[in-house]
């Protein structure tokens, strides 16, 4: 059920894109309203979750974060992993977002003989790392849909991804990779039988809406082709706030668009979101120096002291009838 | 909101980042171009007629240049016959380029505006261009 529900889920958005373009003839619904709706979606969901998270309460700086704090001098300090400073703050967060410092980590409970072992378990952070970079270069090459003219970093970026000139209209490399990976990535999750346990239906519901979006996008450049100067025409319309339906564009840019549109509608709503999230990870965005600066805590109210001296100025006199040592004396 | 200085900045820069492509194009919006079939061979035809219907070869005339050089490099097979029975010499500067002599109006215009770089023109056509 976990993986059936979601899986129905992405088939039927295929089956109404295709039957709203097939049957319905709603281009206008599918090119042109679908599109900003998403958009929509997307920024203002995006906003919303960042401007939510900022307004919770922010954790203690902590000081446990897998290497050595700064300490007494002679103790040597892991500055990316521990750091004191903004600097290497910013070291550790690109490590993160660039490299997925924290998945490289990631480790593995294992019975050697008699004894438990910890290894290490690469595949996951190799998987999701391979998926990210493809789907980078994917959106980045996407670009050439939105402007005109298409600069020429973009132009270049396509040539090196279509460098092995495998078939015509040339074989994208991160195509492959991002099929590949993806497909990795499910099957991990189906075949693992502790990962199968955790998953939930919104871990599948991404991966099985990336894979139709790519599906479509895939059958669409090699298989099923559509007009692709038609299709670049209706994108520079939107862009510009002057859309057009392009006819003659066939069915298949349809359902690949409002795949796309429904994950990126869906995006900021759900687990997709550690894209904005993890930049507002505690463990990860705080310089540990806790040992040479005072952390107020921000939301103290601001009380008005009262010494010692005040308090037993206040009840000297009570304080000597019971018998209380005062200070003052 | 703690630090809410750092993360409106941040939401400001992920806005601009995906609301990129509108303003770029907000002084520019070029037209998408027409492809061109104002050439001398193409006017003298009585009968305006390619080698497939044109709403095919705008969507895969890709595929038939890379099955006619297939065909030719590797099974020596030259002719083409169309829908219509006419035959064919399966190639680009012989038959394509024949008729759509203006490449920069017809092959250029199109692929500049969908930023496509077909490696046709690095054996093909190189004389005019």
């Amino acid at each position: 059920m976990k993986i059936a529900v979601p899986l129905a889920l992405t088939l039927a958005l295929a089956g109404i894109a295709w039957a709203g373009i097939q049957l319905l003839g709603l281009y206008g619904l599918f090119g042109i309203v679908v599109p900003y709706v998403a958009l929509a979606s997307f920024v203002v969901g995006f906003v919303y979750r960042l401007v939510k998270w900022g307004r919770s309460a922010v954790p203690f700086r902590i000081p446990t974060t897998c290497g050595q704090q700064k300490s007494l001098p002679w103790v040597k300090q892991n500055k990316i992993e521990n750091p004191a400073s903004t600097a290497g703050v910013v070291g550790r967060m690109l490590m993160e977002v660039l490299f997925f410092r924290s998945l490289f980590r990631n480790t593995k409970t294992e019975k050697h003989g008699a004894n438990l072992g910890v290894g290490s378990a690469k595949w996951l952070w190799f998987g999701a790392l391979v998926f990210h970079w493809s789907m980078l270069v994917v959106v980045l090459r996407h670009l050439r849909f939105f402007l005109e003219p298409v600069p020429a970093p973009l132009a270049a970026l396509e040539g090196f991804d279509s460098l092995l000139q495998v078939g015509l209209p040339v074989l994208y490399i991160t195509d492959l990779t991002i099929v590949c990976a993806l497909t990795f990535l499910f099957v991990r999750r189906v075949v693992l039988p502790r990962v199968r346990s955790l998953s939930l239906p919104n871990d599948f519901f991404p991966l099985f809406l990336l894979l139709g979006v790519v599906a479509a996008g895939v059958a669409m450049r090699y298989f099923v082709r559509v007009d692709v100067e038609a299709v670049k025409e209706m994108a520079m319309g939107l862009v510009t706030l002057h859309p057009v339906v392009v006819d003659g564009v066939g069915t298949i840019f349809y359902v690949h668009l409002f795949l796309a549109c429904a994950l990126v509608a869906y995006f900021p709503w759900s687990k997709l979101m550690h894209a904005g999230g993890v930049v507002l990870s505690p463990t990860r965005n705080m310089a540990n120096n806790s040992r040479s600066v005072r952390h107020v805590n921000p939301w103290s109210r601001d009380l008005p002291v009262h010494t010692y001296a005040e308090y037993e100025e206040e009840f000297k006199d009570k304080m000597v009838k019971v018998g209380l040592p005062l200070d003052a004396e | 909101m703690h630090k809410g200085g750092r993360i409106i900045a941040f939401a400001a820069v992920f806005c601009l980042v995906v609301l990129s492509p509108f303003i770029v194009n907000l002084a520019n919006a070029a037209p998408a171009p027409e492809a061109s079939l104002d050439t001398p061979t193409i006017n003298a035809l009585s009968q305006k007629e390619c080698v497939a219907d044109a709403a095919y070869m705008r969507d895969n005339h890709m595929q038939m240049l890379d099955e006619w050089r297939n065909d030719v490099v590797r099974a020596g097979s030259r002719e083409y016959e169309s829908a219509s029975g006419q035959v064919y010499e399966k190639s680009l500067d012989g038959t394509c380029l024949e008729c759509h002599s203006n490449r920069e109006e017809f092959c250029d215009s199109c692929h500049d505006y969908a930023g496509v770089q077909p490696y046709c023109w690095e054996c093909h056509d190189t004389a005019e261009s």
